[in-house]
């Protein structure tokens, strides 16, 4: 399927003018143009380039990979460029793992099956698996949280080497802890969710940044020793990791412009809204536009992760919201708390087409959120039940809880 | 195809065996040089300018980026290579070969056009040559400059063909061009709007959307000449004035950009808190949109006119994109809708298509400026926000033809000279509305950064990033 793919020359009109310079640059007169767009017809266009220097804006050098070419008709309708589907390749898609399945199940268990957005690019899943895992090597751990804190997060950087790991935000890679467990069988293989965009947490290096709290307490709060968080954090600089996936084919960000991000999280549940957050902020010059609305909670300022560089964000990519639970001589607050404080802007997020909604976190931060979300919705005269199962349907809804 | 870099004057129109024509020019150009020091960009000369030049003129070597002094841009003479077979296309020599000598009943007519084309060039770089002391950034300067540089180039298209064609009166044509100073009570330039002040970068922005787009609808029409050597030279200035539309359309894009973000960001529309805010308010955007489209509209002439007609009929300035028009292209029987003012109400009549062509050149270029405003309009639109920005009626505030007696508002209806006295500050800038954006202009010189009222480009110029070093400083 991926091989079929057509690079198709488009002019992209929210950068054109309309000068009408590439359509008098044309040797072959593929270019075109009416009241409103200029476009390129695909059976004419032969890649000749002589339309691209003389272009005053850059629109002109616009490409897509494409299964079926966009038609000149379709092309003048349109106000700005389809998302880029990347190739594909349908032959190099593995299984995911029945383990893997069963955890993503999980944590998925309120939203179920719902698609991608339409927009996102197409994720390779499971190129790597535990029987045949990718090895990466380690090009930094260090810890996201203050030392009085309470808890252990930390950032840790791997880096594929030559080794091909291509992923997306949102997407999840499955880290096998060395040894056996008890009964002499190997570890079970633990989810990460990938804290960096796609092009990497250092650009065009091959590598991913991953948040990982050290586990020293069960659910219950009983004292446990997470096998894989604990074999992570103690990792050191040059020590290598084998690594299965990339999974995840849902939980990912619109690519087009103009989609709205509202994220919801706590603590390492921020490692994909790091991810989706900084991708749209190293495209922010592209002007992409579509407002992010993050609520983030934790106890303290000292336990939250990437804290400081949150802070520095530009206003014109993102506004933070933050919670606290647990600062001495002052209310708690939780990230539904902070919601219903801004019910307004929450519920023009929930009544936008534009809007996509993802939650990360803790399985009992979920049912605050989702009843927070409900009650912003009565507010504001919008239904939440029937929403609820419109924007999962479209895409629009992301829950991953654990 | 490539163009002659050794000699003195670049040029493919094969200069060196032309040894009169050369010298006359290789006299002009020293002439041209002492001009550009006295009148171009002030605080320019020591710059390195990261500026495009023609290489060739074919479309892959046109665009050639590098680093230059501005003195010592290699300003230039580039046709667009000749057609073969060409022939009239429209008028009563239609279909007859283009000329490619002056025909001799029409070689004041010809002279005349080439000449007020060529005195709207340097003009511009006179309105202008403060700017570069006010900057926004960078990135800015480098567009300006550039803007700057063709325009001069065009001046020398210009006086190529005088000089080329029109012996010893285009010779003395020539030196007037650089003796005419825009704004000058004694020796102004020849168009009116080429005679207003260029005093901040939004009239800068406003000047290459609107002002440097009737240059585009003017060389378009001249693109269609008979006479081939004025319609090979427009040809290749249209691929250049297309860079200074795109840095107008931008430039506004750009400020209403940074307006909105801090609209949103403090949820306000009111002009005096945004002002407060370091940004410019839309309402003083409008009243900038309406003045400059207002003059720029006078620039077409009267509705009826028998210049207009003449020209058409002699083959020398035909109708934008005359080519791609499905009529007779003699227009002897057409009748175009003109307006009128009589009776104290606006009106429409026929005329004849030939004695319309100002209108019709005028129509088109509205609805051009129109597609501009309505891509500007899309930001409020992704922004979710309820004000949009206007074109005004074609008969407000104009000097020129039938309107100039009567006061017309925005939205197209007479007023009185009252209601006139009490909106004109709402509806044309004001003093107040000049101090203001004045106290805004602040030259910005770090690469990367941007003044307050303007958000940074979406793309860099030949991909270069936003922070590229586009201007060094000596």
């Amino acid at each position: 399927m991926g091989g079929d793919l057509a690079r198709q020359h488009l002019i992209d009109p929210e950068v054109c003018i309309r000068c009408n310079t590439c359509e008098e640059a044309c040797p072959v007169k593929a270019i075109t143009h009416d009241k409103r767009n200029y476009v390129v017809d695909f059976a004419l266009c032969n890649e000749c380039g002589d339309c691209l220097p003389p272009c005053p804006t850059g629109a002109i050098d616009s490409w897509r990979r494409v299964d079926k070419p966009f038609s000149i008709a379709e092309q003048l309708l349109w106000d700005s460029l389809p998302g880029d589907s990347e190739p594909s390749d349908a032959d190099r898609l593995g299984t995911v793992p029945d383990e893997v399945a069963r955890i993503t199940a999980a944590a998925t268990s309120s939203s179920g099956a719902v698609p991608p957005p339409w927009s996102a690019a197409h994720p390779y899943v499971a190129l790597y698996t535990p029987e045949r895992p990718a090895v990466a090597t380690v090009a930094g751990n260090h810890r996201l949280t203050d030392e009085d804190a309470e808890s252990d997060i930390r950032h840790l950087v791997l880096d594929f080497g030559k080794t091909a790991f291509p992923v997306l935000e949102g997407q999840s890679i499955g880290i096998l802890p060395p040894g056996t467990d008890e009964d002499g069988r190997p570890h079970r293989v633990r989810l990460y969710s990938i804290a960096s965009p796609r092009d990497g947490e250092r650009p065009r290096h091959n590598n991913l940044a991953l948040t990982v709290k050290r586990v020293l307490t069960d659910h219950e709060g009983r004292p446990t020793r997470g096998v894989a968080s604990n074999h992570l954090c103690d990792l050191a600089r040059g020590d290598t990791v084998k690594i299965c996936g990339p999974y995840g084919t849902s939980f990912l960000m619109p690519n087009h412009p103009g989609a709205k991000l509202l994220m919801i999280c706590t603590g390492t549940g921020s490692a994909p809204m790091r991810a989706m957050t900084e991708r749209r902020r190293r495209r922010l010059a592209l002007r992409e536009g579509g407002d992010i609305l993050l609520f983030f909670g934790a106890r303290r300022p000292g336990e939250l992760p990437y804290f400081g560089p949150l802070s520095k964000l530009p206003r014109d990519l993102i506004q933070v919201e933050l919670a606290f639970s647990r600062v001495p001589g002052v209310p708690k607050e939780y990230v539904q708390d902070r919601m219903r404080a801004r019910s307004a802007d929450v519920a023009r997020f929930l009544s936008s087409d534009e809007a996509f909604v993802y939650v990360c976190g803790h399985k009992r931060m979920e049912e605050g959120v989702m009843s927070a979300l409900a009650d912003i919705c009565r507010e504001h005269g919008l239904d939440w039940a029937s929403l609820r199962v419109s924007l999962a349907r479209e895409g629009r809804l992301h829950i991953e809880t654990y | 195809m490539g163009i002659d870099y050794a000699s003195k004057i670049p040029n493919n129109v094969d200069l060196a065996n032309d040894k009169a024509l050369q010298r006359a020019l290789e006299h002009w150009q020293p002439k041209y040089l002492d001009w550009w020091g006295e009148m171009g960009p002030e605080g320019s000369k020591l710059q390195d300018v990261y500026l495009r030049t023609a290489v060739s003129v074919d479309p892959k070597g046109w665009a050639h980026f590098d680093y230059v002094k501005m003195p010592d841009y290699r300003w230039g003479i580039f046709l667009t290579p000749p057609e073969q077979n060409r022939t009239i296309g429209f008028g009563a020599h239609k279909g007859a070969p283009v000329w490619n000598e002056v025909p001799g009943e029409y070689r004041s007519t010809l002279r005349r056009i080439i000449v007020t084309q060529g005195d709207t060039e340097p003009a511009s770089v006179e309105q202008q040559r403060q700017l570069g002391r006010t900057c926004p950034s960078l990135y800015d300067l480098r567009n300006l400059y550039q803007v700057n540089v063709e325009e001069g180039r065009h001046l020398w298209a210009m006086v190529y063909l005088l000089h080329a064609y029109f012996g010893r009166d285009g010779r003395e044509e020539g030196e007037e061009l650089l003796m005419r100073r825009s704004g000058d009570a004694d020796k102004p330039r020849i168009l009116g709007a080429f005679n207003e002040r260029t005093p901040d970068w939004l009239s800068f922005f406003m000047f290459t959307f609107l002002t440097d787009r009737d240059g585009k609808y003017q060389l378009a029409a001249l693109a269609e000449s008979g006479f081939d050597p004025l319609a090979r030279s427009t040809r290749f200035m249209l691929t250049e004035e297309a860079h200074h539309l795109f840095v107008g359309e931008t430039g506004i894009a750009r400020i209403i950009q940074r307006t909105v973000d801090v609209m949103r960001e403090h949820k306000t529309d009111d002009p005096e808190k945004l002002r407060k805010l370091g940004v410019i308010d839309i309402p003083t955007i409008q009243r900038y949109l309406n003045f400059h489209f207002s003059v720029t509209l006078d620039l077409y002439g009267s509705e009826s006119s028998a210049n207009a007609s003449l020209f058409y009929k002699s083959g020398l300035k035909g109708r934008f994109e005359e080519s791609k028009i499905g009529d007779d292209h003699q227009l002897a029987n057409d009748e175009y809708v003109v307006p009128e003012v009589s009776g104290g109400r606006i009106l429409t009549k026929k005329i004849n298509s030939l004695l319309a062509l100002n209108e019709r050149l005028r129509d088109d270029y509205i609805v051009d400026c129109q597609a501009g405003v309505d891509r500007w309009n899309k930001i409020f639109e992704r922004a979710e926000l309820p004000m949009r920005l206007t074109l005004a009626h074609k008969g407000f505030h104009r000097r020129i033809g039938a309107f100039s007696s009567a006061k017309v508002s925005p939205d197209g209806r007479l007023v009185s000279d009252a209601e006139w006295t009490a909106n004109e500050s709402s509806w044309l800038p004001t003093d107040d509305d000049h101090k203001f954006i004045q106290s805004l202009m602040g030259a910005v010189t770090e690469p990367g950064k941007f003044a307050g009222y303007i958000a940074p480009p979406t793309r860099g110029i030949n991909n270069q990033p936003a922070n590229f070093e586009y201007v060094r400083f000596a």
